[in-house]
């Protein structure tokens, strides 16, 4: 199996599963196949820096937290009708998805570039720490601010609109979130080809030499890291709108965390890799998650069983190929 | 081309290099040598940008380049080799040379066209590694090739940003006798593209290319003169080179 084919077989795979839920009359199954899209494209975002720029961020969590609660403060202002900012100007909530997503990627990227100036300073587990640091922070400031329901979370009654489909019926919201991450993937895919992706390709494997031929290393991983946070901030957004619900919770290190096994678990530095780790983990989840309340503790174990192993992850044993373009 | 004056860094207690002042002038070779531990190594690393000198001053093409990184002196031309092979592991020759294109053209920051699809990229790659006699070898991964290989590769490199400057640490380490003859050839071509700063051990190959030598001991100059009147420097004799020909 190329490489290719091995994309085309997750991607299909992705939109069978809906399918069958639909021809089966199980609407479970289109939202756990909408679930696996959202967490993977989150995880897409943490494969920018971790699988191709080599920068192994536990932080991620505050991009899909930041996405989350600009989707939900945003409907929820929208559907209060009173005005999310009044000064300096006066600024209305909007349950238009479009406009939702445009926020959170921008306040995603924002974020990512305040923390990657910061933190990219640093290198190994001092970056590690920093990251799950900044990421903490935020996790205790949404909990502590009551006007957004703190520790409860905000409920949010209503998907967001989107070209006056009616994005409640799982299929469809199912194909938009789809089509999101189709459109994000050719992105990522064209970044890391271009000369751009060379360079990060070439700054994990050894910066001195970058620099000794007169690229900016730091530069080169910052752009990387920005591009990454405003993806995982999109993912975030839709994932709000998938649940109707954003709590602290998408910001906790846990998330962070599950967002890193499924860029592992899926194979670093592969497009597709992140969607095949999360559908591997949410499938554990339903059938071990069904037998025992311990299931994480085998996906711990495959986990060790891929780290050590098949550091390819399932792409790479698909495949057999070191990576994308072999 | 490139003036250095008093350039010291001391690591702790040890003075790697005391007030070295070195010149390289158009169209020359100019060797560094010295005993291992006399600071060569500091010297070029400081002259390239990576390790900050406590004091003295660089000047490189008129400007004082003592407060640029390392990258903004690549881009300004000046093109370092490492003594020990420092390349893309995972990235092919060809792909290697093309990274040093994007650093000379500051192309880093494009993020459409594929690069591989790049046939003037390609091009101007394949002219370096011609130069260097690899241009057979541009598909392989540079993991797989051999140390010889990789020496070159550096060489390539090096050209691929249109150098105002050489800077070569040690290029023959670990060479066996036919492939120092034959980077001896190459390295007497370079001087016509840009002058040579030169650090090498291969006292054969310094005498046979330099047009000036400096030498290094306990990190201070004591000689910089031409290769005749180096070889009969009683000073450098008694430091240097008697140790090698008692």
């Amino acid at each position: 199996m190329t490489p290719r084919i091995a994309s085309a077989a997750v991607a299909l795979l992705l939109l069978a599963v809906p399918l069958a839920g639909t021809v089966m009359d199980e609407p479970w199954l289109i939202t756990l196949a909408t679930r696996v899209a959202i967490l993977g494209m989150a995880g897409v975002g943490l494969n920018l820096v971790l699988g191709y720029g080599g920068m192994v961020s536990l932080g991620h969590a505050a991009y899909f937290g930041i996405g989350g609660y600009v989707a939900g403060v945003l409907a929820h202002h929208a559907l209060e009708g009173d005005p999310v900012l009044l000064w300096p100007v006066m600024l209305g909530g909007t349950d238009s998805m479009i406009v939702i997503w445009l926020v959170a990627i921008v306040s995603g990227a924002l974020l990512a570039l305040l923390i990657g100036c910061l933190s990219l300073r640093t290198s190994g587990v001092y970056f590690i720490m920093i990251t799950l640091a900044f990421a903490q922070m935020i996790y205790y400031f949404t909990i502590s601010w009551p006007a957004y329901g703190g520790e409860d979370g905000l409920p949010i009654y209503l998907r967001n609109s989107l070209f006056g489909l009616d994005t409640m019926d799982p299929m469809t919201f199912f194909l938009i979130v789809f089509a999101v991450l189709v459109v994000v993937i050719c992105l990522v895919s064209m970044v890391v080809r271009a000369r751009f992706g060379l360079a990060l390709n070439a700054v994990r494997q050894n910066e001195t030499r970058v620099r000794s031929v007169g690229i900016g290393g730091f530069r080169v991983r910052l752009v990387a890291f920005v591009m990454s946070g405003a993806i995982t901030a999109l993912a975030g957004a839709l994932f709000v709108d998938l649940n109707r619900f954003v709590s602290p919770s998408m910001l906790s290190w846990h998330t962070s965390g599950e967002i890193m096994v499924f860029v592992i678990l899926g194979g670093v530095a592969r497009l597709w890799g992140p969607i095949a780790g999360a559908a591997l983990y949410v499938f554990l989840e339903q059938v071990l998650g069904s037998m025992t309340d311990h299931w994480q503790f085998w996906v711990g174990l495959l986990l060790i069983v891929v780290v050590l192993h098949a550091r390819g992850g399932i792409m790479g044993f698909a495949s057999g190929q070191r990576s994308d373009d072999g | 081309m490139l003036e250095v004056v008093g350039l010291t860094k001391s690591f702790g207690a040890v003075r790697a290099n005391d007030e070295v002042s070195i010149d390289l002038v158009t169209g020359e070779i100019h060797a560094l040598i010295g005993p291992n531990g006399a600071g060569k190594s500091t010297f070029i690393t400081q002259v390239a940008g990576d390790l900050a000198p406590d004091s003295g001053s660089i000047r490189f093409r008129g400007r004082d380049i003592g407060h640029m990184r390392a990258a903004e002196r690549a881009r300004l031309g000046m093109a370092r080799t490492f003594q020990i092979s420092s390349l893309i592991g995972e990235f092919t020759v060809l792909e290697n040379v093309v990274l040093a294109q994007l650093g000379r053209l500051g192309e880093s920051m494009r993020f459409f066209a594929p690069v591989a699809r790049d046939q003037e990229l390609r091009n101007l790659a394949q002219e370096c590694l011609a130069r260097v006699g690899l241009e057979s070898r541009h598909r392989e991964r540079v993991s797989e090739i051999s140390h010889g290989e990789r020496r070159l590769l550096e060489i390539a490199i090096a050209l691929a940003l249109e150098p105002a400057a050489f800077l070569l640490d040690e290029p023959m380490a670990g060479l066996d006798q036919e492939g120092s003859r034959m980077l001896v050839g190459l390295l007497d071509s370079l001087r016509q593209t840009a002058p040579v700063l030169l650090v090498e051990h291969d006292m054969d190959a310094v005498f046979a290319l330099a047009d000036r030598i400096s030498v290094l001991v306990d990190g201070r100059l004591i000689a910089t003169g031409q290769p005749d009147a180096i070889r009969s420097d009683d000073a450098v004799r008694a430091a240097y080179l008697g140790m090698e020909q008692p």
